[in-house]
């Protein structure tokens, strides 16, 4: 029902102008307060003061699978139902889930080093699966940049985008089908987490922090891009006329 | 024994610099997609400006 009112394109503009500072200012109230308490808990008996490192890794690293869920679901809708607004969204959300996948790879770089005494590990499944994920990010934006024609770049695209949805799951369970250097899951996993409360809290505020953010971007992003796209229509009216 | 909550001892090389490249992320993010929107938003609003001042000459 919401996604179906907000496939308008006037009503999601109308939404997403609230929307977009409520989502910004509530995500960076909760990535504030959650990087407070990371930053008070004491330091791990294991990894010591790196482990403050986590609480803007993970994050970072579930919003790029969010981010490319989105862009994979946005694409589809694109394609299928060939909505203009879904193609927006689509455009919109891949910069910023490459930067989200970006931030995750330097930070957890940052992390590997002190902790597996290297910056990064070609073996490892689960950094290379997310390498691919930044990859195909960047793969999607170059493949549209590429093409004059905007409708078929964005078909281009959206093909490319659905086939790399193949790499979410790998990206999840790599850590269980391979054996990794990376840690194993210790929060999404059956059972419960395994990390203790005075990490977890933090680490789930600043999660969901991070989560409310990446909306704000997300829709302010599509209302420029709709924006852009309304300018290139105006103008070649004008020049019709 | 770390006493500041800000001190990160021998691992501040590391600690830091991944909240600067979180920060520097976000700032990133943040002034690329506002300035875009509201480019976008401007050349609407004097586009159609520009409409509605030929429709009324002509």
């Amino acid at each position: 029902m919401m996604i179906s009112t907000l496939a308008n394109p006037h009503k999601f503009m109308a939404f997403s102008r609230w929307a977009t500072p409520v989502l910004g200012i509530l995500g960076a109230a909760l990535i504030g307060g959650g990087l407070w308490l990371g930053l008070a808990a004491p330091p791990d008996y294991q990894q010591g003061e790196t482990v403050r490192i986590m609480f803007v890794h993970v994050p970072a690293a579930w919003v790029s699978m969010l981010a490319y869920a989105c862009l994979g679901g946005a694409s589809f809708v694109s394609l299928v139902f060939r909505h203009a607004l879904a193609d927006a969204a689509a455009k919109a959300v891949a910069p910023i889930g490459a930067t989200f996948t970006g931030m995750a790879l330097v930070t957890g770089s940052l992390w590997g080093r002190p902790m597996w005494g290297a910056w990064w590990v070609w073996g490892d499944a689960r950094l290379v699966s997310v390498l691919v994920l930044l990859l195909l990010f960047l793969g999607y934006m170059a493949l549209r940049a590429s093409i004059d024609d905007e409708a078929k770049a964005a078909r281009a695209a959206e093909i490319l985008a659905l086939a790399g949805l193949i790499n979410l799951p790998v990206v999840k369970f790599s850590v269980n089908w391979w054996n990794t250097l990376h840690q194993g899951e210790s929060i999404m996993r059956t059972g419960g987490p395994t990390l203790a409360p005075v990490y977890l809290t933090p680490l789930l505020l600043v999660g969901a922090g991070y989560s409310l953010s990446f909306g704000a971007l997300w829709l302010m992003r599509t209302r420029g891009e709709v924006w852009r796209r309304r300018a290139a229509s105006l103008t070649l009216q004008a020049a019709l006329t | 024994m770390t006493t500041c909550p800000l001190d990160m001892g021998r691992y501040a090389a590391f600690v830091w610099p991944a909240y600067g490249v979180s920060a520097v992320g976000f700032a990133w993010m943040i002034v690329d997609t506002a300035l875009r929107a509201l480019r976008a938003r401007r050349s609407v609003e004097r586009l159609e400006a520009e409409r509605r001042a030929r429709e009324s000459g002509s």
